[in-house]
């Protein structure tokens, strides 16, 4: 990874899907210090721009409006829910690897706020099973819901712990320039928030967001060329699981994290106790619990006391969501899972001022769509 | 909301909770499925469509405040993930109770309701949600 450039993430009323493509776009590229004669291809992370802003054939939008489409280059739209952005990485990862293209942009975008809060929910809800889901009255938020009550039966994790997963990205978050929301909370301002599905409230809900973010892969071997700290991807993982929540083996365990992680962690060749640094697909503050425990840093059931305990923030065993994650950062969907990546290579550069994590050597992604149904995780080391 | 034919299709497992058994490893599935998980190729041909007694346990629930369209619900309303007697899980609204007499275990069984109607002068459909049974709980094994 040789560039990465990210937009101002939160209810841009100003900026359209197009404007906030080709922003994130041009700064990675910028980054990178490449001429735009060198990109060989695109891909971009786009959940559900038909229905937010009724444009369809967004990739070659991206590539027509960042001045590409005079070199024709392939333009690719790549959509698994959540975790579009994340699976972009992945294919412009495989691109390279292969030796098909030499300069890729990886791209996620997403313009949120053009439609109602209802409609959004019902976008959002549209990575679930409509038929056997939404049709009965499930959405997004409540599917959620029943993980994080089911965790607290079998685990007895507390509702204090849920909210401390936001309280602690919010106050990561208060120190990325760039997030939605910068200002720190404290326990009772999400255990006053109003109700979305109990025991989940509005504070334990990432927001809507509008928001680009891009990166410039190449090959390792020529990535010196580009950039003073290349960041290299030394392992990608991807995993599926039953779309519908109620057809899992066990709702307090999303299989596809364990399954992806297990994948990237062998290609990289290195384990859980490695990792400095990760940006983890925190939605809903139970997420983040789930995210935790999955991915291995800490045993089932252990997640939310790891997370009262401190363990997962700037001084714990692993920093968790140094951008502020979903909470903070923003959660503009397609552009969600690139943006984590954005965070890593920040920190594995020593770039991420009042956020740095020290030494920072090791990072990991990790991004869901849906309920799970489909997980990316890549792991990341400084070249 | 989904169209008329896009929600009659479904109507005698949402009317009737008509799933598949698998009859290689006699599994139930519902909603149905074509293909058994389990036994995949080996199932084929062998998928029989069986109505589910429409009784089971609380898994896990939910009482809902947002986001959902105002037309459909009234709000709040409880969704419950519910294990059937026959393995398989459902998701659906609990109806006649309130979230607080609830819990995990709780058992229930299944009642045809509205679920929804396209606009004022539209096609209404129905399906099932859950009816708390009352007077009988008992906790359901961890798994």
């Amino acid at each position: 990874m040789i560039g990465t450039g990210i937009t101002e993430f939160g209810e841009l009323w100003d900026s359209s899907f197009r404007k906030l493509g080709i922003g994130a776009g041009l700064a990675a590229v910028e980054d990178a210090r490449i001429s735009a004669d060198l990109i060989d291809a695109m891909y971009v992370g786009n959940m559900s721009a038909g229905r937010f802003i009724r444009q369809e054939h967004v990739a070659a939008l991206i590539a027509d409006y960042s001045g590409l489409a005079r070199d024709h280059i392939p333009a690719t739209r790549v959509e698994a829910a959540g975790a579009s952005g994340g699976l972009a990485l992945r294919q412009g990862f495989l691109a390279v690897a292969s030796g098909l293209h030499d300069i890729v942009v990886v791209g996620g975008a997403e313009k949120m706020t053009d439609v109602s809060d209802m409609e959004s929910s019902m976008i959002q809800s549209s990575a679930d099973d409509q038929e056997w889901e939404t049709e009965l009255g499930a959405t997004f938020a409540s599917l959620h819901a029943l993980i994080a009550t089911r965790h607290m039966h079998n685990y007895g994790t507390t509702r204090e712990q849920l909210a401390d997963v936001a309280v602690k990205n919010h106050s990561h978050g208060s120190l990325n320039p760039k997030a939605q929301f910068r200002r720190k909370i404290d326990r009772n301002v999400v255990l006053k928030s109003p109700i979305v599905a109990s025991p989940l409230r509005m504070f334990d809900c990432a927001p809507s967001s509008d928001g680009a973010a891009a990166v410039v892969l190449c090959p390792l071997d020529a990535a010196r060329k580009y950039a003073e700290t290349p960041v290299e991807i030394t392992g990608s993982g991807q995993a599926s699981d039953t779309l519908a929540l109620h057809n899992r083996k066990d709702i307090c365990t999303m299989g596809a994290t364990k399954v992806a992680a297990e994948r990237a962690f062998k290609m990289a060749e290195l384990a859980q106790k490695d990792v400095d640094v990760a940006e983890v697909h925190d939605n809903f503050t139970i997420s983040e619990i789930l995210a935790v425990e999955d991915l291995g840093f800490f045993p089932k059931g252990q997640g939310g006391k790891a997370t009262e305990e401190g363990r997962t923030s700037f001084e714990g065993d692993v920093a968790v969501n140094t951008s502020g994650g979903l909470k903070a950062r923003g959660d503009p969907i397609g552009a969600t899972g690139v943006a984590q990546a954005v965070e890593i290579v920040t920190q594995l550069r020593g770039k991420a001022d009042k956020r740095q994590v020290k030494d920072a050597d090791v990072g990991l992604t990790q991004n869901v769509g849906g309920t799970g149904a489909t997980v990316v995780v890549h792991i990341f080391r400084r070249a | 909301m989904a169209t008329a034919p896009r929600f009659w299709r479904e109507n005698p497992s949402r009317y009737n909770l008509v799933g598949f058994k698998c009859n290689s490893c006699g599994k139930y599935n519902f909603p149905p499925r074509i293909i058994c998980p389990s036994c995949r190729r080996k199932s084929v041909g062998k998928m029989e469509p069986v109505k589910l007694k429409g009784t089971g346990v609380i898994f896990s629930f939910t009482e809902v405040h947002e986001g959902m369209d105002e037309q459909n619900v009234q709000k709040p309303y409880v969704v419950a993930m519910v294990e059937m007697d026959e393995g398989a899980k459902i998701t659906g609204q609990v109806i006649d109770c309130d979230a607080c007499d609830l819990a995990i275990g709780t058992k229930v069984r299944t009642t045809l309701r509205k679920l929804s109607e396209e606009g004022s002068a539209g096609v209404i459909h129905y399906g099932y949600k859950f009816i708390p049974i009352c007077g009988e709980s008992t906790v359901s094994p961890d798994k």
